[in-house]
């Protein structure tokens, strides 16, 4: 099947746009496109029936007063640009300006695991605030933590809105990456100072970001950061991929997050 | 549908999911944008669309509808190049060639913004999705900065002339044609 063969639908609201995902099975929903164009150039469009772009339905708010609501199809280039940490650090780290320009949060959330380097950097940000996250699939609209969203099974399929958090009293974003001027990050850390205590979470460790449960245990018990990067160890199990092995991400992670923490409580 | 290219609407019947490089290099002859990764890593596809550098080869035609899209053959031409053109030529900013149109339409975008003065910072920053084997960077963010103070002298440029192609002048005896 040619990705010429899948049906191409432009809904023009979210509720066009939940109608035509309805139970989410062989459908393709397009974000900014930067994953699926490239996998179709390769031959690998997912042979869906249906192709749902999003461009045109509305799904690109960004604002709120106490609760910031960040629109599915907001672009990273806007997300980078609105001061809202740690997102804007995460999103303007992103590939660069042509990237950032086309890609989508909505997009990055739901990136499927990169067989080469990780992708969905934003999804450790999400983590640390504590967003919700707003999806539709056939049972109807629902909001969740986003912990709770990205444990969701490929065979569960929901088409995301939005998410939502509460803004952090301050935040940090770092990332370890390789020496080019835009490059990919090997790994990254973001932390966030919320109404429930420090979040910490860590992408690039595994197919998707995760909190690092041990790390804001330790610091709510008075751990200064160095100490509480060292109750990391052990909680995750990095992979290897063509940026770095899982050694060596097991190595550095502990320095990124005790860098990350010093950031925060600096800021 | 209808894409608007250097300011020339083109009536262009692929499908939605056609990338906008294919459909310049392959339907309406504009052969400035490159076919480098395919994957938007290397940058040579760049294009302007709407006065943003995007990757064509990422970007599908069914979202083009009302979109303005720049590429190289849109700045300039041989006997009239933009200022960005001659600075590259002057700079020897270009060597084999594959990556220049990206950066032409990156670093296009970069002075039309700034309007001004660019800093290497921030020359590296806007053009830092390029990738170039030949040159090593450095001379194309230096004409990037020249071209950013006006530091071009265009008028001489203005006199390069394409040059014709030379007549033989002996003539091959025996050839089967």
């Amino acid at each position: 099947m040619r990705a010429s063969d899948t049906e191409v639908v432009f809904p023009t609201s979210a509720a066009e746009a939940i109608q035509a995902f309805g139970d989410g099975r062989d459908v393709t929903v397009f974000a900014g496109g930067t994953i699926l164009m490239a996998a179709r150039a390769y031959g690998r469009f997912p042979p869906t029936a249906r192709t749902l772009m999003l461009d045109r339905a509305g799904l690109d708010e960004l604002g709120g007063d106490g609760t910031v609501v960040i629109g599915a199809m907001t672009r990273l280039s806007t997300l980078a640009g609105s001061g809202l940490e740690p997102l804007a650090s995460a999103a303007a780290d992103v590939a660069d300006v042509e990237i950032r320009a086309q890609a989508t949060l909505g997009g990055n959330l739901c990136a499927p695991p990169g067989l080469e380097s990780p992708r969905g950097d934003l999804q450790a940000p999400l983590l640390a605030v504590g967003a919700r996250v707003s999806s539709a699939a056939a049972g109807g609209e629902q909001t969740e933590p986003v912990e709770e969203f990205l444990a969701r099974a490929l065979e569960d399929p929901r088409l995301v809105l939005a998410v939502e958090f509460e803004r952090p009293r301050r935040a940090s974003y770092l990332s370890q990456r390789r020496p080019h001027t835009h490059s990919y990050a090997v790994m990254s850390v973001a932390c966030a100072e919320t109404s429930d205590g420090v979040r910490v979470a860590a992408g690039g460790i595994g197919p998707k970001a995760s909190r690092l449960e041990a790390v804001e245990r330790a610091l709510a018990n008075g751990a200064a950061p160095e100490e509480a990067a060292a109750a990391a160890e052990g909680a995750v199990q990095p992979a290897d991929d063509a940026l770095a092995s899982g050694w060596y991400r097991s190595a550095v992670l502990p320095t990124l997050i005790r860098r990350a923490l010093e950031h925060l409580q600096g800021a | 549908m209808e894409l608007n290219v250097n300011g020339v609407s083109q009536p262009v019947a692929r499908h939605p999911l056609t990338s906008l490089l294919e459909v310049l290099r392959g339907e309406l002859n504009v052969l400035s944008p490159k076919a480098g990764c395919l994957q938007g890593a290397c940058g040579t596809c760049t294009v302007l669309i709407d006065g943003e550098p995007r990757r064509s080869c990422l970007v599908p035609i069914g979202t083009l509808e009302g979109a303005e899209i720049t590429t190289v053959e849109g700045l300039g031409a041989p006997g009239d190049l933009s200022p960005i053109q001659a600075a590259f030529h002057q700079g020897y900013a270009a060597q084999c060639g594959y990556c220049t149109s990206g950066m032409l339409m990156a670093a296009h975008a970069l002075i039309t913004a700034s309007g001004g003065p660019v800093g290497r910072e921030q020359v590296i920053e806007a053009l830092g999705g390029h990738i170039c084997r030949c040159t090593g960077y450095v001379k194309i963010v230096d004409a990037v900065m020249a071209a950013a103070r006006g530091e071009v002298d265009v008028a001489e440029l203005d006199e390069l002339l394409v040059p014709e192609p030379a007549e033989p002048e002996v003539e091959i005896k025996g050839s089967p044609a």
